[in-house]
């Protein structure tokens, strides 16, 4: 909402500085956002004079000009004008403005080698007129040389954003009266109009009884013999002020109205309508040309203003071209009506129209002030168009009674914090035009018809304090007590997995939860595809499957950037289906490119998938869960390669599925055109790491250790290929776990000397007892036992 | 001289000349060998007589322990500049680059979500925790804005279906239904989460985060309220003292409303809070409408309460300088590098919140 102090003080009497009125503003609810002048910010803009032109040194239409803005210094400015000559008084622009029509900043910058201040402006540049031909030649005193050009012409616009629920803010009026009850000033009463209503109302009008009769009031009257023409200078400007353009003095009436007053109106061209004003709603299909020369199809059932043969108007939101009035329009059909909000809401929305009109009537206009409206308006009308004004004829409801609420002081205090006494209370309503009874500790307050946001005591209690002020509550210390503990398990799973994986070494990113279809396809594990109804663009057009789809999107783009070897994470939802909670929350990470690259001490290496089997099984073990739990299977999705990838659940291969980790499958690598296609991922699924049972609070086990010798011993067992040597080194772990403390493979071969399906596997066994140093007997025997058990489980053979 | 005081100064002349360990051994075998110098001394031991065997036994034992020694110090000598000629090819250029490490970071929203968590924990508030997609209902009618109220038109919705039923939350606030919902008064929640409008430009972005604050109990007031954020806002912002202002603005689902501003000034192209005469918008709050409460069948007579809700990601910007707010999301390698922060700077009130 738009307002001047000129026109505000038209309905304010007070002597309040500028400032003190916008700080007022804003403390009490109604919100400044910005105080400019008109047209736009442009106090920079300077009258200048051409001392001297001289042709440009390099550029033939180039003309390099000294300038007086007024200062001590003339300034070197390059003009390319044809008009530029000396003595000429122009509009100047200094570095740093931003020239209105390009919305470009100006920078000191060298033209053809000369170093130019600033620029010399055209009309077109500045919005002034479609002139271009040229800089602007200006015929004033060489005494404004330096003054600012619109500094003149502007009156300075205060831009309120008003809250949904403040409907009577919609007019200055309103604006005044909130104004008025802080203090700063006294309201005006409206004036009292006289109108000689003289004429015969020609027209009939009704209100059908139709089931979706978004209409409860129509008032009209009828104005003969007016002579429609320009609108007389002031009330151009009060239009031209609030950014809208000029039409006829019966239009801008109307507008002028709606703006002052938050009274929307509309005025028909009688000699266009068909007879008489049926407000029904509308039929299935019906067609209808609006003022903003768009052809609407209407869906049934919305509050239509028609004649005998069509529709005029979309009733509280636009008018129709049929009966539009033009300047040669004589006689008149003046309308002030009231809407239903949710009615026009609704029929704004299907259609997608929005006009100042519907966005008052959704908000709430006064039902109570549509004769006053009227009466308003068609004054203006005679006063500056001439003609005849008939009688008002009020069709439906007249009046609508006005709420009556129940406030009391002991409830302001309960909510707010601070007291108020009946009195300050009853002053504040009556300041706002509440009529107030006064009871003993309560006040019966009749609500204002211009205030249908106020249906509860507690909407009084608003009114108050926020006039009262918000700065007088006294802050009440929080107190420093902790009752439940401030994370759930899963909320400590998700942070403690978030620093683990950075501190392995990955960059934690936030993206959207949405993503693109085409690329979250390939990431999926079957899950339904959850498409967005109204995306923001087609290739954000899914809810994510798979942490995945956006990982890879933005890996690409650092490799576009120049970057291959990254880290990335994120620890975010992903879904499963479209009902609210069916989303999980997934660890994913990719890792791509080299461990290092191009280094002087170690060989170039590759990131393989035992990197990120590492992380993962590091960050299961983070998270809480004992490495032996952890059963490793190559078991994995499509997406990953089928051969490099595994999954870990816990302890069996039913057990919870914990995470996945290996080469993202190269055909999508492929698909998204990877420069560095060596990427692997990992996923680990939160929602599957249970909480311990913390019943009984856990101590570490015992600390026990042995003391003596331990011993190692290697073995070279040649084995069928496909035989797994995590199982392999478990059956090892198990043929004694008192006395064989690890079992770590350290070669893999296949190859020359190694039948075709075999392949050798050198193992590394601790040996250590707790009770004695073992012998090399005990050493022989139990090796001895190794090498047996192998085979007889495995058919390996030792190889010699 | 005798016989001994020879052999010891025949010693000292040869032992100062030594450079090599192949000279020493040379000089223990000449002292100590099977015919060496002290050696052929202990066989005269037997041809004297039992007193002067005494006497020339303990000098010789002197000169041998004495010859000893300085024969052991001489090979450490030797020894250590051996060792020491050797580092001396051993030298590397200490300036080369070492192994590539990744430094791996945590996102700024997630830094200053602990963060908010930690300041808000004192205080005894819990975090609560809600799905992104909501229905239509929790997200907006419970809320106290019906399907024809204007304040939907504020937040651009998106819908997972035509019908509209479905939709990403706009904002936290369903939360505090589900919690109230499944709950019994008093509550203290906090909910940080992801936020979703379907508006993108340079300062909107189609995902953001916020957090959401609810505390309802007996007899909270809106001067509770004011003492919370004012908490709040001091902690986050490390700062002892920070003007503040309440402005009366409208949410649906909190009478009275209001948004809160805090000073600031900008000094060298750096925005300073808590002092200045400028104000920054940081937050909306209010008194929870009774509305609301009764939505969710919590007792309006016994309980009231405050909420409040707070863009992270701006507060991220606020306090860490950053200026874009799309580039929260774009996963920009260098941007994370530059503002992300080391895992292990884990906000703590013990600690304190930044390093």
């Amino acid at each position: 909402m738009i307002i001047t102090l000129p026109w505000l003080k038209e309905h304010l009497q007070t002597k309040a500085k500028e400032s003190e009125i916008i700080d007022k503003l804003t403390n009490i609810g109604l919100e400044v956002e910005g105080v400019k002048n008109n047209p736009g910010e442009f106090g920079e803009f300077k009258i200048a004079k051409i001392i001297k032109t001289e042709k440009h040194p390099n550029a033939d239409k180039l003309k390099v000009c000294d300038v007086d803005i007024g200062g001590k210094e003339i300034l070197k400015v390059v003009c390319g004008a044809s008009n530029a000559r000396d003595g000429l008084l122009t509009i100047y622009a200094p570095p740093g403005a931003v020239i209105p029509k390009t919305k470009f900043q100006l920078k000191v910058a060298k033209i053809r080698g000369v170093e130019s201040k600033g620029m010399l402006c055209s009309e077109s540049e500045l919005n002034l007129s479609n002139e271009s031909d040229g800089i602007i030649e200006l015929k004033i005193k060489e005494s404004e040389i330096g003054k600012s050009y619109f500094r003149s012409k502007s009156e300075k616009v205060i831009d309120i954003s008003v809250t949904p629920n403040r409907a009577d803010c919609l007019g200055i009026r309103g604006i005044a009266r909130d104004l008025s009850s802080s203090g700063i000033g006294k309201l005006i009463p409206l004036k009292k109009r006289k109108l000689k209503q003289t004429t015969e109302h020609l027209i009939k009008t009704s209100i059908k009884k139709d089931p979706n009769q978004g209409c409860l009031t129509f008032g009209s009257c009828y104005i003969k013999n007016i002579v429609n023409k320009e609108s007389p200078e002031w009330l151009k400007n009060k239009l031209i002020v609030l950014g809208l353009k000029p039409i006829s003095a019966v239009v801008d009436i109307t507008n002028y109205v709606m703006f002052d007053l938050n009274r929307p109106l509309h005025a028909y061209d009688a000699d266009k309508i068909d007879k008489e004003i049926i407000v029904r709603d509308s039929k299935e299909g019906e067609e209808f040309e609006a003022l903003d020369n768009n052809k609407y199809k209407l869906k049934k059932g919305m509050c239509v203003i028609t004649d005998k043969s069509s529709v005029l108007g979309l009733g509280g939101i636009i008018g129709g071209t049929k009966t539009s009035t033009e300047f040669e329009t004589k006689n008149i059909l003046l309308e002030s009506a009231y809407f239903l909000p949710s009615s026009i809401r609704k029929t704004s929305r299907d259609l997608a129209i929005d006009t100042d009109a519907k966005y008052r009537f959704e908000r709430g206009v006064d039902p109570n002030f549509v004769s006053r409206g009227l009466e308003i308006a068609a004054e203006l009308i005679i006063r500056i168009c001439g003609g005849q004004v008939s009688k008002f004829i009020i069709t439906g409801k007249n009046t609508q009674k006005n709420n009556i609420i129940k406030f009391d002081t002991n409830k302001f205090e309960n909510l707010i914090g601070i007291p108020i006494t009946i009195n300050e209370a009853q002053k504040i309503f009556l300041s706002l035009g509440f009529q107030c009874k006064k009871g003993k500790k309560d006040l019966n307050v009749e609500i204002p018809s211009w205030r249908p946001d106020i249906s509860q005591d507690v909407d009084l209690i608003e009114e108050l304090i926020r006039i009262k002020g918000f700065e007088k509550i006294k802050l009440v210390e929080p107190e420093r007590k902790r009752e439940s503990e401030t994370l759930n398990f899963k909320q400590k799973l998700f942070h403690l997995s978030q620093r683990s994986l950075a501190s392995k070494g990955y960059l934690e990113t936030v993206t959207w939860s949405f993503t693109d279809s085409k690329i979250d396809k390939q990431f999926s594990k079957g899950e339904k595809e959850i498409s967005i109804f109204n995306p923001i663009s087609s290739d954000l057009d899914v809810l994510r499957r798979s942490i995945f789809s956006n990982l890879a999107i933005h890996l690409k783009k650092n490799q576009d950037r120049g970057y291959e070897d990254l880290s990335l994470f994120e620890i975010g939802p992903t879904f499963f289906g479209k009902n609210p909670g069916e989303q999980q929350i997934v660890v994913g990470a990719l890792k791509s490119g080299k461990v290092n690259r191009k280094s002087w001490i170690e060989k170039e290496r590759n990131v393989d998938v035992f990197d990120l089997k590492a992380d993962a099984i590091q960050t299961l073990i983070e998270l809480g869960i004992s490495e032996q739990s952890l059963f490793i299977s190559d078991n994995t999705e499509q997406y990953f390669h089928p051969g490099r990838s595994g999954s870990i659940n816990l302890k069996s291969e039913k057990g919870p599925l914990l995470a996945y980790f290996g080469e993202i499958h190269p055909g999508i690598i492929k698909k998204l055109d990877f420069k560095e296609p060596n990427i692997y991922g990992l996923e680990i699924f939160l929602k599957n790491i249970l909480e311990p049972n913390k019943k009984i609070r856990q101590t570490k086990k015992s600390f026990q250790v042995s003391d003596f010798q331990k011993s190692e011993r290697d073995f070279a067992f040649v084995i069928d290929k496909i035989f797994k040597i995590g199982l392999l080194e478990k059956i090892i772990k198990e043929i004694d776990s008192s006395i064989i403390r690890n079992v770590t493979t350290f070669d893999v071969y296949e190859g020359e000397n190694i039948p075709k399906d075999k392949k050798s596997v050198a193992i590394n066994v601790t040996l250590q007892a707790d009770d004695k140093t073992l012998s090399e007997k005990d050493l022989d025997q139990i090796s001895k036992k190794i090498i047996e058990v192998v085979k007889e489980k495995t058919g390996a053979s030792i190889r010699s | 001289m005798s016989e001994l005081d020879k052999i010891n100064s025949i010693f000292d002349a040869k032992i100062s000349a030594i450079k090599t360990k192949e000279e020493l051994q040379n000089i223990k075998t000449e002292f100590f060998g099977k015919n060496g110098q002290i050696t052929k001394q202990f066989k005269t031991l037997g041809s004297l007589n039992p007193e002067q065997r005494k006497e020339f036994a303990s000098k010789l034992n002197k000169i041998k322990d004495d010859i000893t020694n300085q024969i052991e110090q001489k090979n450490f000598e030797i020894e250590n500049l051996e060792i020491n000629e050797k580092l001396k090819n051993e030298k590397v250029d200490i300036t080369l680059p070492t192994r590539a490490y990744r430094q791996g970071k945590i996102h700024p929203v997630s830094q200053v979500i602990d963060e908010i968590s930690s300041i808000f924990s004192e205080i005894g508030f819990s975090v609560a925790e809600g799905p992104d997609v909501e229905t239509e209902y929790n997200n907006f009618t419970a809320l106290n804005t019906p399907e024809d109220h204007p304040a939907r038109d504020m937040h651009d919705t998106f819908y997972l279906e035509k019908n509209k039923k479905l939709l990403l939350r706009t904002h936290t606030s369903p939360v505090q239904i589900r919690t109230m919902l499944n709950g019994k008064p008093p509550f203290k929640i906090i909910v940080p989460g992801r936020t979703y409008r379907c508006d993108s430009d340079q300062t909107h972005a189609p995902m953001f985060h916020q957090l959401e604050g609810l505390h309802i109990d007996k007899n909270i007031t809106m001067g509770h309220l004011k003492g919370c954020l004012d908490y709040f806002v001091k902690e986050f912002f490390e700062v002892k003292n920070v003007k503040m202002r309440f402005r009366p603005s409208h949410f649906p689902f909190t009478e009275p409303s209001a948004e809160v501003d805090i000073g600031y000034k900008v000094e060298n192209d750096k925005i300073i809070i808590g002092e200045g005469n400028k104000w920054l918008e940081v937050l909306g709050c209010g008194m929870v409408h009774p509305n609301v409460l009764k939505n969710v069948k919590v007792n309006i007579k016994q309980y009231q309460g405050f909420a409040f809700g707070m863009g992270i990601d701006r507060l991220a910007m606020l306090k860490y300088g950053i200026n874009d707010l799309r580039a929260f999301f774009e996963t920009d390698y260098r941007w994370l590098s530059h503002f992300g922060f080391d895992p292990l700077d884990v906000p703590t009130n013990y600690r304190g919140l930044s390093k």
